[in-house]
């Protein structure tokens, strides 16, 4: 019995391993030769000078990278919180199924398309400042291009919002309803059984939505080259520009270890989260 | 609660919610629908609310025999293909082995398929555009296809681990009790109940290297022009049309497969197409 076990397990690890050595060259080692090569001087010695170079170079960028992830993150956050509950609480069922059937179409547009969209549509002559120079919300005379930080928040958030909204619906669709139909026979209104019954049931998936957002917007590259590619800038760009322009990869793999450490956070109650779940599904 | 329900329609919810509605179809559609007039405008200057004029003249020129969007076109589908076939070919076993077998060291290996995930990817491609460059395979097909490969591999991997672990053991386990080799078994029973499940993750891992522009614009220039990569440079040298009609062309597949798959993949694995 137990040797037919062992044979399993066997199996089962010459099955996975081509995907594990790939996973391994192509995630990994990368991963390490970020660390090393930030910290490598020319004559192969530990050297803090690349890393002082970038910090010199980029700090503003390095903000601003901040920034504008927060930001978007945050305004993800609000919208995919107000989508996913009226998908999944709201009055009206003609306007829930409408929702459902709108909010999903920015999920597979490629971030480069996105780039593209919006860098027409927040132009200064773009669609957005027509729609609101003709509806009287603005005068022509103040219409302006949205196309620096703000462009890649509005990008960032339209593009990532479908994505955490259905996770979330996901999730507040499977909360108990005999929990939700209880507060409501008690005369709590909508929001606070939003706020005190489901958001807390739900805080778990939230918080992978986010922090998976959160490492994709620190990985694109052509959103913020076609909206903002002017310092200040993602640091995403200033990577592409040191590699590019310079050859500079000892630089670009400070800047690179720098965006692993903003995300690492992240990252790591992502996997505990994720592996936790995957576990016991064997 | 509300004695107004009798007789009358409550009018101003009726009225937020439609204008709600409506703000949310502006916002959704409206980027989409400037960059379907671009793609129609023959010219357009500031500061114009509509092009000045309409044509299809770009499209000949995107569409014409030797012009550089077909040959894009051609040279990403083709790398999309061998992409699919090289992480097929590595993720089905794993995918099985995650969904069926007995695995040592069972968490560290799902931490391990979990992680590119995690990770921001501009560290991965910077520093294996740097290998690939020493040894040769940068600007080449085969060293683009690579690292398309290698992202498709993680998305394939839970694709196919998933459609694997839908399928009902017990008839395995029939077929086994049957006299059926594990091999054989596997080809006639696993194989193909998970199929529609690969089938979907064949798509995926397609779809994803039909879109994708980082890895490729790092590890294929100058030599690799993919249909991303020429919308990018035509959107940085100002041709709007161009840039749109191009955009255009990678939409259409992505959406077409969007309002098919969502009915039967999860959420979390939805969500990763598309970057």
């Amino acid at each position: 019995m137990r040797s037919a076990a062992a044979r399993q397990q066997r199996a089962g690890l010459a099955l996975v391993s081509p995907a594990l050595f790939v996973v391994a060259l192509f995630f990994i080692l990368p991963m390490l030769m970020s660390v090393v090569l930030a910290f490598r001087g020319k004559d192969g010695g530990l050297t803090f000078e690349h890393m002082a170079k970038a910090l010199d170079l980029y700090r503003n960028d390095l903000v601003f990278t901040v920034g504008i992830t927060v930001l978007s993150t945050v305004g993800i956050a609000v919208c995919a919180i107000l989508i996913a509950s009226y998908v999944t609480l709201g009055s009206s069922e003609r306007t829930r199924t409408a929702l459902r059937w709108l909010y999903r179409w920015p999920l597979f547009i490629p971030f480069i398309v996105t780039g593209q969209v919006m860098r027409t549509f927040l132009a200064k002559n773009g669609m957005l400042n027509h729609v609101l120079v003709g509806g009287g919300l603005i005068d022509a005379a103040s219409a302006q291009s949205l196309l620096d930080w703000r462009g890649i928040v509005i990008a960032f958030v339209w593009k990532q919002v479908p994505f955490v909204t259905l996770l979330l619906a996901g999730a507040m669709a499977a909360v108990d309803s005999q929990h939700i139909e209880a507060a409501r026979n008690l005369g709590a209104p909508r929001w606070r059984v939003l706020v005190d019954i489901v958001l807390p049931q739900v805080r778990g998936t939230l918080l992978v939505g986010l922090v998976l957002s959160f490492v994709t917007m620190l990985s694109v590259l052509s959103v913020p080259m076609m909206i903002n590619p002017n310092s200040p800038t993602l640091v995403t760009v200033d990577i592409a520009y040191r590699i590019n322009t310079h050859g500079d990869y000892a630089v670009a793999n400070a800047l690179c270890l720098l965006s692993l450490l903003l995300a690492a956070g992240g990252a790591a109650l992502y996997l505990r989260h994720a592996v936790a779940k995957a576990v016991p599904a064997a | 609660m509300t004695t107004a329900r009798f007789g009358r329609v409550d009018l101003l919810p009726m009225l937020t919610r439609g204008l709600f509605l409506a703000l949310i179809a502006f916002v959704i559609f409206g980027p989409l629908a400037n960059l379907v007039l671009w793609a129609f405008a023959e010219r357009w200057y500031f500061p114009n609310k509509f092009p000045n004029e309409y044509g299809l003249s770009f499209w000949y020129r995107v569409f014409q025999p030797r012009g550089n969007a077909l040959a894009s076109l051609g040279t990403s589908v083709w790398i999309a293909v061998l992409t699919v076939i090289v992480s097929l070919a590595v993720a089905v076993p794993a995918g099985y082995a995650l969904a069926r077998l007995r695995l040592p060291w069972r968490a560290g290996i799902l931490l391990l398929f979990l992680l590119p995930q995690a990770i921001p990817n501009m560290p991965v491609y910077v520093n294996i555009a740097r290998v690939f460059y020493t040894i040769g395979l940068n600007g080449t097909v085969a060293g683009v296809v690579l690292v398309h490969a290698a992202h498709g591999l993680v998305l394939a991997v839970w694709i196919a681990s998933a459609a694997f672990a839908a399928v009902d053991a017990s008839l395995e386990e029939a077929s086994r009790n049957l006299g059926a080799s594990p091999w054989t078994c596997f080809r006639t029973v696993t194989l193909p109940l998970a199929a529609p499940g690969l089938i979907a993750s064949a798509i995926f891992v397609f779809l994803e290297s039909l879109d994708e522009f980082t890895g490729t614009y790092f590890v294929g220039v100058p030599d690799v022009t993919t249909l991303p990569l020429l919308m990018f440079n035509a959107s940085m040298g100002g041709n709007y049309q161009i840039a749109s009609i191009t955009a255009l062309l990678l939409l259409v597949p992505s959406i077409a497969f969007m309002l098919v798959v969502e009915r039967f993949l999860k959420p979390e694995v939805l969500a990763m197409v598309g970057r």
